[in-house]
């Protein structure tokens, strides 16, 4: 793991994080429960922004409809576990499907695309990114498989036997809500992401993607098929976004073509580039920034406005953008490699290859 | 059909770039342990020659026949998978990652590990990766360069760029290196150890195919030269011949001093 406490006394760090993450949903709770939605939300987009990760981190490959993989996941979930269709089955089944799912759109949308470079990927995945979500916006007739705009309501939560994530339950004398469950459920999902993450950087597979980002043509002279590389990349992202669309419309009971908008889209990735690309520290830092930063603006803003003016006149959605914008301007002004970079992306930017 | 002697055999390969000719009708053979050298003036197609090779182009026309198969190289994975490894005439290292990366990356095309095998660290994949530190740290001794092995490519002196670009072609064990002006650049004593480092690979028993400037280098190290002048071939001999050869003088001296 790349977050050093101290050399002499590793298992400290490892001691001292435990008990902040064991903390942080009982802490949250006392700002009541949807402060722990809020946490949710954050390490859901730890998971996701480290599924990007691979794809823009690692590969190189600017992904601007991430969410796409999202959405398919979240509405494979939502078919299959709600009275849309009547259809109820086990998380563990569907999980892996979602996944399975966004994997192949990520190799159908990679196989044709991956020839091109830069912006020209970018756009392409962003032209596929709304299709999906049009697509699940009017997917409704002839036949209603996704209930258009209305979305799809009611969605079973995950449940192992009678355990079910959904219900405020009593373990070991405590008392534990849903949200709180779920936060567990979440953190070790991004553990395993994180895992994931650190394994591949330093492997076979994660030098080949590092030497297609580095140089492309003499990655092809070593040997490496670049395009099956790069299509691995991106199926890997694309499963990733696939289980963390599952675990979300679990989670939230509903989905709809709202959620998939390509400003989610934007959000992971700024997420990623914010933190700093590549690095797994700094992409959790940029995912728990960009979560927390709009609520506090709207738990905020209001009190404030209304306490020096005496009125709201300032929606603290809009404000979201105003900030969020000036945050990038200002990042990339002053810390072009993130807030917390990985040292090589800061060599790259801070010597431009010739 | 086929000389088992022979490594490599071009047929009457062409390129041409719009209405230029960058190659025309270019055949030559390259033995098993030969030190190929591959001369001619500046735009000769000696680069293009390479690319075509190397999969990085396509002729329109001609082929090549690599170790008694036809070489069917449309990707240049491809070419280094049958065991075409090259370096570039602009060296083209991964700036950013250590010397050991570069040549660790070498690797990638006689290994095997996957993702799963990243993912669980299985046996299986910890033996591979500790083979491929082992062979990367091996490579970088037998190039002379094993003390950098821990700095940036990018941060390396030029003559030892071009050293770690030959030990990263050297890690994908190739029948052919093909050095695309390796000693470009280089002060005496640098070209000096090149050339001993060219021999060393040779005598360990890979073929080399050397495009290169310096007439007095190729003429010294090479055991046969071939030389291009407006995509054509015009004279191929072992280095004595070819020095005498007046088609030679004329294309290399501009005729004025025949």
């Amino acid at each position: 793991m790349n977050l050093r406490f101290g050399k002499s006394m590793p298992w400290l760090g490892v001691v001292l994080v435990a008990v902040v993450l064991l903390a942080v949903p009982f802490v949250a709770a006392l700002g009541g429960q949807a402060w722990v939605r809020i946490a949710n939300f954050a390490i859901l987009y730890i998971f996701l922004a480290l599924g990007l990760n691979i794809v823009v981190g690692y590969a190189g490959l600017l992904d601007l409809g991430y969410v796409a993989f999202y959405a398919v996941g979240a509405y494979t979930y939502a078919l299959l576990a709600s009275p849309h269709f009547g259809i109820h089955l086990p998380f563990w089944m569907i999980l892996p499907i979602g996944a399975a799912l966004a994997c192949f759109f990520g190799v159908i949308l990679g196989a044709p695309t991956l020839k091109l470079r830069g912006d020209y990927l970018a756009i392409v995945t962003l032209g596929f990114g709304e299709i999906i979500r049009i697509f699940m916006n009017n997917l409704n007739a002839p036949i209603n498989v996704t209930n258009g705009a209305q979305g799809i309501t009611l969605i079973d939560p995950i449940r192992f036997g009678d355990f079910s994530f959904a219900q405020t339950g009593h373990l070991f004398g405590f008392t534990i809500s849903g949200p709180q469950k779920y936060y567990f459920l979440l953190v070790a999902l991004a553990i395993v992401v994180i895992v994931i993450n650190i394994r591949l950087q330093d492997s076979r597979v994660g030098r080949a993607w590092q030497a297609i980002r580095e140089d492309e043509v003499a990655a092809k002279a070593c040997g490496i098929n670049t395009r099956n590389v790069k299509l691995l990349a991106f199926a890997m992202g694309a499963s990733f976004g696939g289980i963390a669309g599952g675990v979300f419309a679990a989670m939230q009971g509903f989905v709809s073509p709202e959620s998939f908008s390509l400003m989610e889209s934007i959000t992971i990735l700024a997420m990623v580039v914010l933190g700093g690309m590549g690095h797994i520290p700094g992409v959790i830092l940029g995912a728990v920034l960009l979560t927390a930063l709009p609520e506090a603006l709207r738990y905020g803003i209001e009190p404030l406005q209304r306490m020096i003016f005496g009125r709201m006149f300032l929606d603290p959605e809009s404000l979201r953008m105003l900030v969020f914008g000036l945050a990038l301007v200002l990042v990339m002004r002053f810390r072009p490699a993130g807030l917390w970079p990985s040292s090589q992306r800061r060599r790259e930017l801070a010597e431009p290859a010739d | 059909m086929s000389d088992p002697n022979v490594l490599l055999e071009a047929h009457a390969v062409a390129k041409h770039f719009g209405g230029v000719k960058a190659l025309h009708d270019v055949s030559l053979t390259i033995r098993r342990g030969d030190i190929y050298g591959l001369i001619g003036p500046n735009g000769a197609g000696k680069t293009t020659f390479f690319n075509c090779l190397t999969g990085l182009y396509r002729n329109e026309s001609g082929h090549f026949v690599f170790d008694g198969a036809r070489l069917a190289a449309d990707a240049p994975h491809k070419a280094a998978a049958v065991g075409i490894a090259r370096t570039f005439q602009n060296i083209r290292l991964f700036g950013n990652m250590t010397a050991i990366e570069n040549v660790m990356v070498g690797r990638h095309l006689r290994t095997r590990a996957n993702v799963f095998g990243a993912i669980f660290r299985n046996r299986a994949t910890r033996n591979e990766e500790a083979a491929i530190l082992r062979r990367a740290e091996e490579l970088l001794h037998y190039v002379g360069i094993h003390e950098r092995a821990h700095d940036y490519a990018k941060h390396l002196s030029y003559g030892d760029q071009r050293r770690l670009e030959i030990a990263r072609a050297l890690a994908t064990e190739p029948k052919l290196l093909a050095l695309d002006e390796p000693a470009a650049g280089m002060n005496g004593t640098e070209t000096e150890a090149l050339r001993l480092l060219v021999e060393g690979i040779s005598r360990d028993g890979v073929t080399v195919l050397l495009i290169e400037h310096d007439v007095k280098l190729v003429m010294g190290l090479c055991t046969r030269v071939a030389v291009l002048d407006y995509g054509e071939k015009i004279c191929e001999d072992v280095p004595a011949m070819v020095q005498r050869d007046p088609r030679v003088i004329e294309a290399y001296l501009g005729g004025s001093v025949a």
